[in-house]
């Protein structure tokens, strides 16, 4: 099996990361939006997975899994902040939710 | 490889202020379910009060105990016990003014109160947190609460959208801190605060890229405690949450990640201080002068205080680009002052706004000093203190904070925050003259008095605030002496 040099995953996670940032900034829908920051997520958890798998130590995989927990919640909060958003305005529309203002 | 995990006594002693209001906060829960519905429920108010007491009283006792704890992912240092102090009298204060409001917005519940005694555990272990795993969890402990509670009157349109977008920019912002935290552990090899200083003092490591994990973990605090460029969260988000909860999340997240701001860039990243050093600057100026210029086109309160709240960390930010002892010493001593004025302010507001916060124009104070005299009084206080008027805490915070600034030979950053405060006069004194100068409209209906929840927090925080203005020695002599452990 050949081996995969640890800078492949960081570049690949660096595109993950920026593609994550892309969509957060320019995506529309909150949806997408909530998505594009899951995808950041998951690019630090594949950084952290190679980094520690080149350390050879375990701290990182147990930091990854911090990472997924917290996620985890982190969605069950937004997804419910995102349904009370529609209930009320019936749009999940960035553009729209701005009522807020001088 | 088993890894021998011994927990001593000790290490619980030191953890106990968390511990305490984990239980108070699932207590509070567990009885609003079997509390019959219809009956008053403000007594679960009264169990979180009760409960963040008793975590001041063992914030104190495990500093007679200070050390690390749990294999170094804690410290309980005088940094540390003073952040938990800070952050347990923020939510004191805030549990006692939410009562009369949650009452009139008919939104009286338990989980309120558990919320913020969970996102006080956040903060507490924020504050005290000595490795990045500690950071990152404690960070999101305290955020993740506040997410919930800035939407907390959940069929209010304001309320919905404050939270919206208080969560997409914080776990944006969590986003890089992440991020940043990855690179370093890959870099150094360790998420230890202090071993990470220690790798990066002795090596000639690339440190390019270390430069870059500091960077993008400065971004996610500047998010956190809403720097310029980071900052447009913060105005949208105080102006639509409820009073209460806007004067919560200015002072306690926000003391907190100031807090663990200020120990990861003193301790770990020290050794690349003349990297950082000069992004630390242009954003505290910036942060200065966004804040205060957006301020003075404000018409309604909440969002000014927001942009001021924003001045604010920018001022704090001109401490940490002293990057030294005093430099700290003078942040600790400025966020608490900021805190108690900040509250302050944002509670007497919430008690002006009446039932869903339809007073909150600075033309709605119009009067405010012959309807009610005494709250009037106490709001021209925490103003005068926000301006940085002698006998008030909010000069000694901005004395300390320049003259720290001074010492480590930041004369322009000095004169320019200078400027920035007699800017920002501007705004306040406008506050002020609304409130003593103007007529008051024909609209207005009195005020229900005051309940005593209210009186209690609202005099506390303007004795508070007299009090760091008059003898600001004593806070600030333990603040010098918890700064020193950042050698």
């Amino acid at each position: 099996m050949g081996h995969v040099p640890l800078s492949w995953y960081l570049i690949l996670s660096a595109i993950l990361f920026a593609l994550g940032v892309a969509g957060f900034v320019y995506r529309k829908s909150v949806i997408t939006v909530f998505m594009s920051i899951e995808l950041m997520l998951n690019a630090v958890n594949l950084t952290f997975i190679a980094f520690s798998y080149e350390l050879h130590r375990i701290d990182g995989h147990i930091f990854s899994f911090f990472v997924m927990v917290v996620a985890a919640a982190e969605a069950a909060v937004g997804l419910a902040i995102i349904l009370t958003i529609f209930k009320n305005r019936g749009t999940l529309q960035i553009d729209e939710v701005d009522s807020l203002k001088l | 490889m088993p890894i021998d995990i011994q927990i001593a006594a000790a290490d619980y002693l030191r953890f106990l202020p968390e511990i305490i209001l984990t239980v108070f906060g699932i207590v509070i829960m567990m009885l609003e379910a079997v509390t019959p519905e219809g009956s008053k429920k403000s007594f679960l108010g009264g169990i979180a009060v009760l409960g963040i007491v008793l975590a001041f009283v063992a914030n104190i006792g495990a500093f007679t105990d200070a050390g690390i704890a749990f294999q170094n992912m804690l410290i309980v240092d005088g940094y540390g016990t003073f952040f938990r102090g800070l952050v347990l009298v923020v939510g004191f204060l805030c549990v006692l003014a939410s009562f009369n409001y949650l009452e009139r917005e008919g939104a009286q519940s338990g989980e309120y109160y558990a919320l913020i005694l969970f996102s006080l555990v956040g903060q507490c272990i924020l504050a005290t947190s000595n490795d990045l795993i500690m950071v990152f969890i404690g960070l999101e402990i305290s955020s993740i609460a506040t997410y919930i509670l800035a939407g907390y009157l959940r069929d209010d349109r304001r309320n919905n959208e404050s939270a919206l977008k208080y969560f997409l920019l914080g776990s944006f912002a969590t986003a890089f801190l992440l991020y940043g935290i990855a690179w370093t552990y890959g870099l150094i090899g360790s998420t230890n605060l202090e071993e990470i200083r220690r790798v990066l003092s002795v090596g000639e490591r690339p440190s390019v890229l270390a430069g870059l994990a500091a960077a993008l973990m400065f971004v996610g605090f500047g998010f956190k405690v809403s720097v310029v460029p980071f900052q447009m969260w913060a105005p949208d988000v105080y102006q639509g949450a409820a009073a209460p909860v806007s004067a919560f999340m200015s002072a306690g997240p926000k003391a907190a990640a100031f807090a663990v701001f200020f120990r990861v860039f003193m301790t770990s990243f020290r050794p690349l201080n003349d990297r950082w050093i000069w992004l630390v600057w242009g954003c505290a100026l910036a942060t200065m002068i966004i804040g205060n210029f957006a301020a003075l086109l404000q018409t309604n309160v909440k969002r000014l205080l927001g942009y001021s709240s924003i001045a604010h960390a920018g001022y704090v930010l001109v401490a940490l680009t002293a990057s030294s002892q005093i430099g700290v010493a003078a942040a600790m001593f400025y966020l608490a002052s900021y805190a108690l004025m900040n509250i302050g302010a944002f509670i007497v507001i919430s008690h002006i706004a009446a039932r869903n916060e339809r007073y909150v124009k600075i033309e709605d104070l119009a009067g405010l000093g012959r309807r009610e005299p005494a709250t009037a009084a106490l709001l021209a206080v925490f103003v005068f203190s926000l301006i940085g008027v002698p006998l008030t805490g909010g000069f000694f915070g901005k004395f300390y904070v320049f003259q720290a600034a001074l010492s480590s030979h930041l004369v322009w950053l000095t004169v320019l925050g200078l400027v920035n405060s007699a800017i920002a006069a501007y705004y306040y004194l406008k506050i002020v003259v609304a409130i003593y100068m103007h007529e008051p409209s024909e609209a207005m209906t009195a005020l229900p008095p005051p309940s005593l929840g209210l009186r209690v927090a609202i005099w506390a925080s303007a004795l508070g605030t007299l009090f760091l203005g008059i003898f600001p020695g004593t806070l600030l002599g333990f603040a010098s002496y918890s700064a020193a452990a950042f050698r």
